[in-house]
């Protein structure tokens, strides 16, 4: 009945996860209850979970994005603590067995369900509006993406509740992965949230690139988008030629664990290299897929803050395009120690350090775009003026592990954990938090708070300082990744340095989330009447903030890169037709949440081998599959009155702004 | 100025799941799919030789059977294209035999290669034998899943066709189909190829 | 303010990686052997060249950034001023210019450092067979006979050739001190040349996560000053009262952990190799197959250079 589970799989036994999951449990209860008391179940499920509005979904994202965040960003205090307190041969307070499960947990989460999900979301809330679309192309997909992400996060928490977590590391390399080193839940538990969420992700990939190149508004050329929507396109482009193959991989390593196929196994001829060079024919391009939309979001911003247009907009557009394109030649230089020829490392080398030179063009595009410039040090340009200073430091040491005779030696160390830590939180973190306080009041409707957004980015710049450059010293000093507990005395004060720089992080997200609430507070005092906070350059600024539901009343015409700009000067922004003609809107559906819950419950029949869950869950969604493709209702059209109405609101307040 | 000159007219392109996009986004997930093959094929040709003690290729494989399998999908491919054509004309009938027709050929081309993995592990050649049998049937096994995925959709595709007639909705959906049918031919093409014909060569 | 800030953290960042290198001890930027040696200076010269870069990239940031701050009224400002053919080709070329010196670096450091090529030294290699275990550590010395677990002792002055494979998952074989590290595979082998110039004790680790044990996966090396002092030990070790036969063996790689430094006094003939061939033996019947592990294992760029390395 119930497969391979049994009480057993539940941490009775372990206080740490008892005590997490208590706390879980009261906040879903308070969340529960307040649902209920307000009598919002309704409206959340008619206005949001149904949604298939790219801006909601697109908040959606993110809100999934910030609760990853702050699990992973749970587990990396735990490991840091674990490693200060465990020195000179203290054993700490986690064992290897849950230690090795939060490492894997850390790695996931941060990059499948926190990078990801905010990128994502990002570009849900921005690329359609600074294209001039009402939506994207395939609006339903686009809520079934969500909830096929939101399923993979849950089964990734579930593994706390109900058995473990993988104990391998966020690659899971075999043989290592396989039954017969690792016979429990955990590695099953990983292939299925990273199996779901990969496809949802597959779907956005398409999704997107269908928007950017089918529905354009009328006079946009393609090498007239804005910066940011060109830097999502080459990630979606790296999305659908790399996830397809995590998902052959992934499908492989559950054939070899659920019917004893030999791809990567040991015996009868299995080959474990072809696994970790599939992995990283995904993993390498998946770094461009988080960082270069966050490239996209600094030249935002740097131009909308110096009051500029974008220094050397297409040697950006093909610096990214050059990223994008050597991004799937360098896997091999994960691996450098793996044994390959002199020749084969070396080629893999040259062509990883020949993406700094589009890279190093970036950067100085954004100096330049600053040059002659009247720069405003609002929250967004310090996250960006942090990002160059910091990422300019992670891709030096990014060069430095791509020449192989460096490599051999920093290899596995904290140097390499530092150096990627220092690119993914400096790049593209960094660029998601600016992007985040940039576009917040376009997505809410009001600004966030500066004072504490300042505070924020300041314990995020000094606590990843102190955080991470101990470990590159570490490294240097002969420090690997992923051990448990250590014995060597000179390595004692950098550990414990490395762990106050955690908790000064700790302060950074913990003023994040009083932002949030002083934003809240004090949201009548800092609304966005116009829908134009910053002056921007580019046409999601052109609508109201948060946008009407169908974006534009009419396509608007593009002439320039900057078009809002471009309307601007020529008065032609704000403009209201003759007459407002019938806009075809979709129609919310609950479908994609359904399947998204259904392959939830298969995942899990799936890790515990509970077989009549499976079948019935896989089968249901296909069903609901197909009854929604039946359906008919799914479109309807916004009438003119209405439209009039908004739209002559939006008018009068950018009036009476532009008046006073 | 002509941001407020705007015709009626402009809003009928901007039609969400218009067909011409909902065509060009079916065929961008088929390049997708295009690259899950390729990996699966890259993994194939690294593994192929690893036969453990067991069977390789030119043991198991029996040319003459592959090639009426191989047959009756080219076929398939054919009469998808007449159905495709009587889809177009708006001629329903037309359309509805000759999808049965195709169903049939898939069906046959499903019915030949089970048949093919049962006869392989009854024989003791199942996929858990070697790294060779686990790429075989893993490559041969997910293009069969697509081609049975490919005929339930046909199963609905022809449901929707009899009882709602060839709407233009309806049509794009025949011609998502027939991209992903003509898609698993050429697929199976080189499966064909690089598993049956190079694997009894070698 | 905010430059000032930035920069002091800067500066705090140069003036740490200073007192490391010149204060630190027992890691990579101590090393004790040519490889290391030659390794550190690679490093030093790829750092130093991209800070011809970064350095300059760091300080315009923050100077633009000051200057052109917006309560600046005195600064220039163009904001249509967006395109310069002079700038864009400086931009281009200076990364592109550094690339292609540190690329040439690369290609003759990387065939120089090839772990699988021999030193250029003229002693007589000493051999050394590695096996990791779950999970320690295994080393079998074949021209001696004998075999120790973590424990590795190896005269100073004179190279070593290590042939290495797993007995289950993947490990990473690293002597920091000495230099390159190279990955440990089960059915397949791979292989490291290092040397030590100095005597003395070198911590070695497992650098590849492999499960629960590993962090105690650890051994000493012991570089000896004289030929004689490492003669000694050997015949110490062929005192010890055990010998590694087949059964001892597959009792020693059962899982493990902390295991202490053990020494056999003899090994089953042919050892490594049916550790390599243990996964093989089913091994098919092209003629590809059966001359080593590495043959079958054709990942396309590991397959030409171990089965050249094979023979």
């Amino acid at each position: 009945m119930f497969g391979k589970l049994t009480l057993e799989a539940f941490p009775f036994h372990v206080p740490i996860v008892m005590g997490t999951l208590s706390v879980v449990a009261i906040l879903g209860l308070a969340l529960v209850i307040a649902l209920t008391k307000y009598q919002k179940w309704g409206y959340l499920w008619r206005e949001w979970i149904t949604s298939v509005d790219h801006k909601r979904l697109g908040v959606m994202y993110i809100i999934l994005a910030m609760v990853m965040l702050l699990r992973g960003f749970a587990d990396a205090i735990m490991m840091r603590t674990q490693l200060a307190a465990a020195t000179n041969g203290a054993a700490g307070y986690l064992p290897p067995e849950h230690y090795d499960q939060i490492f894997t947990a850390h790695g996931v989460i941060m990059i499948i369900f926190m990078a990801m999900p905010f990128m994502i979301g990002l570009m849900n809330i921005v690329v359609p509006l600074q294209i001039g679309a009402r939506d994207v192309a395939f609006p339903f997909l686009n809520n079934l993406s969500f909830w096929l992400a939101v399923s993979g996060a849950l089964l990734v928490n579930i593994s706390l509740a109900v058995g473990e977590f993988a104990k391998t590391g966020w690659v899971a390399y075999p043989p290592l992965s396989e039954l017969t080193f690792s016979p429990d839940s955990g590695v099953d538990y990983y292939i299925w949230a990273l199996q779901i969420s990969g496809i949802g992700t597959t779907l956005t990939g398409v999704n997107f690139l269908v928007t950017v190149l089918k529905m354009r508004t009328r006079g946009m050329k393609l090498m007239q988008m804005p910066i940011f929507t060109w830097t999502c396109t080459w990630a979606n482009i790296l999305i659908v030629a790399s996830f397809p193959i995590l998902t052959g991989a992934l499908a492989m390593l559950t054939l070899d664990r659920y019917l004893d196929f030999h791809f990567f196994t040991n015996d009868l001829g299995g080959n474990a290299m072809m696994y970790i060079n599939l992995f990283w024919a995904w993993g390498h391009p998946e770094v461009y897929i988080l960082v270069l939309p966050a490239f996209g979001i600094f030249s935002e911003i740097i131009s909308t803050f110096s009051g500029k247009r974008l220094f050397g907009y297409t040697s950006m557009v093909f610096a990214s395009g050059a990223i994008s394109v050597l991004g799937f030649i360098v896997w091999l230089h994960h691996f450098f120690t793996m044994g390959s020829s002199a020749d084969v490392n070396a080629f893999f080398g040259v062509t990883t350090m020949i993406i700094a030179v589009p890279t190093g063009v970036k950067l100085f595009n954004w100096l330049f775009t600053m040059y002659k410039g009247r720069v405003q040090f609002k929250p967004p340009v310090l996250w960006t003026l942090g990002f160059m200073v910091t990422f300019t430091i992670g891709g030096m040491t990014g060069v430095l592990l791509s020449v192989p005779g460096a490599d051999y030696v920093l290899h596995n160390s904290l140097f390499l954990i530092a150096h990627f830590h220092n690119t993914i939180i400096g790049g593209a973190v960094f660029g998601y938090l600016a992007g985040f306080s940039y576009w917040f009041p376009k997505a809410m409707g009001y600004k966030l708070d500066e004072k504490w957004g300042k505070r924020a980015f300041w314990f995020w710049q000094i606590g990843f300082y102190v955080a991470f450059m101990p470990l590159y010293v570490l490294g240097f000093l002969g420090m690997n990744r992923r051990v448990n507990h250590t014995d060597n005395p000179d390595w004692n004060m950098w550990l414990y340095i490395a762990c106050a720089g955690a908790f000064i992080i700790a302060l950074g997200v913990l003023s994040q989330l009083i932002q949030l609430y002083v934003s809240y507070r004090d949201r009548e005092k800092n609304r966005d009447v116009t829908g134009d906070p910053w002056n921007g350059h580019t046409l999601e600024w052109s609508t109201m903030s948060p946008p009407q539901f169908y974006n534009f009343a009419q396509e608007p015409v593009v002439k320039d890169i900057d078009a809002f700009t471009d309307m601007k000067e020529n008065g032609t922004a704000y403009q209201r037709p003759e007459k407002y003609a019938p806009i075809h809107m979709p129609r919310n559906t609950g479908a994609g949440f359904i399947m998204g819950m259904l392959l939830t419950a298969c995942g899990f029949g799936m890790v515990w081998h509970i077989w009549w869950l499976v079948i019935v869950t896989f089968l249901a969604t296909i069903v609901t599959y197909i009854k929604r493709c039946y359906d008919n209702d799914i479109d309807y059209y916004v009438q003119p009155d209405e439209i009039e109405k908004i739209e002559n609101e939006h008018i009068a307040a950018v009036q009476s702004t532009l008046k006073a | 100025m002509s941001t407020s000159v705007m015709n009626h007219d402009a809003h009928e392109h901007e039609h969400h799941d218009s067909g011409s996009t909902t065509l060009f986004g079916f065929w961008m997930y088929l390049m997708t799919d295009c690259i899950l093959f390729a990996s699966v094929f890259a993994t194939y040709a690294v593994l192929f030789m690893n036969t453990a003690g067991g069977p390789a290729g030119h043991d198991i494989f029996e040319l003459d059977y592959v090639l009426i399998e191989t047959f009756a999908l080219l076929f398939s491919s054919i009469t998808y294209g007449f159905a495709m054509i009587g889809a177009n004309r708006g001629n329903k009938q037309v359309t509805l035999l000759w999808l049965a027709v195709t169903f049939v050929l898939g069906a046959v081309f499903i019915g030949m290669e089970i048949n093919e993995f049962a006869h392989l592990i009854h024989e003791g050649f199942g996929p858990q034998r070697s790294a060779f049998l686990t790429a075989f049937f893993s490559l041969v096994g997910m293009h069969g899943l697509h081609v049975t995925a490919g005929l339930i959709w046909m199963v609905a595709l022809m449901l929707e066709v009899k009882n709602r007639g060839l709407s233009p909705r309806t049509v794009t959906r025949v011609g998502c189909l027939s991209l992903f049918w003509h898609f698993l031919d050429v697929v199976w093409i080189c499966v064909f190829t690089v598993v049956y014909l190079m694997g009894t060569v070698q | 303010m905010t430059d000032k800030k930035v920069s002091r953290v800067f500066a705090g960042l140069l003036f740490s990686a200073v007192a490391l290198l010149s204060g630190c001890s027992g890691g990579v930027l101590d090393p004790k052997g040519q490889v290391g040696v030659d390794e550190k200076n690679l490093i030093l010269i790829a750092t130093g060249l991209m800070l011809l870069v970064v350095i300059p990239v760091i300080i315009l940031t923050l100077v633009f950034a000051w200057k052109y701050r917006a309560s600046n009224e005195d600064a220039v400002y163009e904001p249509k001023w967006a395109h310069s053919k002079k700038i864009e080709l400086v931009v281009w070329l200076i990364p592109i210019a550094i690339i292609i010196i540190l690329g040439s670096v690369t290609w003759v450091t990387t065939h120089h450092l090839d772990p699988y090529k021999p030193l250029d030294h003229d002693s007589k290699p000493l051999e050394v067979e590695v096996v990791s275990l779950n999970w320690k550590w295994l080393f079998i010395y074949p021209e001696q006979n004998i075999a120790t677990v973590n424990e590795l002792v190896i005269p100073a002055h004179r190279q070593v050739a290590f042939k290495l494979t797993s007995e289950s998952v993947m490990n990473s074989f690293f002597i920091p001190q000495l230099g390159s590290q190279i990955y440990t595979m089960a059915a397949m082998t791979t292989k490291l040349h290092l040397i030590a110039d100095h005597a003395g004790t070198y911590k070695g680790i497992s650098a590849n996560y492999s499960g629960a044990g590993f962090s105690e996966m650890k051994f000493n090396t012991i570089a000896t000053e004289t030929e004689a002092d490492f003669d000694q030990w050997v015949n110490k070790v062929k005192a010890a009262p055990e010998a590694l036969s087949g059964p001892v063996y597959e009792q020693l790689a059962e899982p493990s952990e902390g295991n202490p430094v053990t020494y056999y006094n003899s090994v089953k003939a042919g050892l490594f190799d049916d550790i390599v061939m243990k996964y093989m033996q089913h091994h098919g019947h092209t003629p590809f197959t059966g001359q080593s592990g590495m043959d079958s294992m054709s990942a396309m760029h590991q397959k030409e250079h171990m089965t050249g390395a094979e023979e």
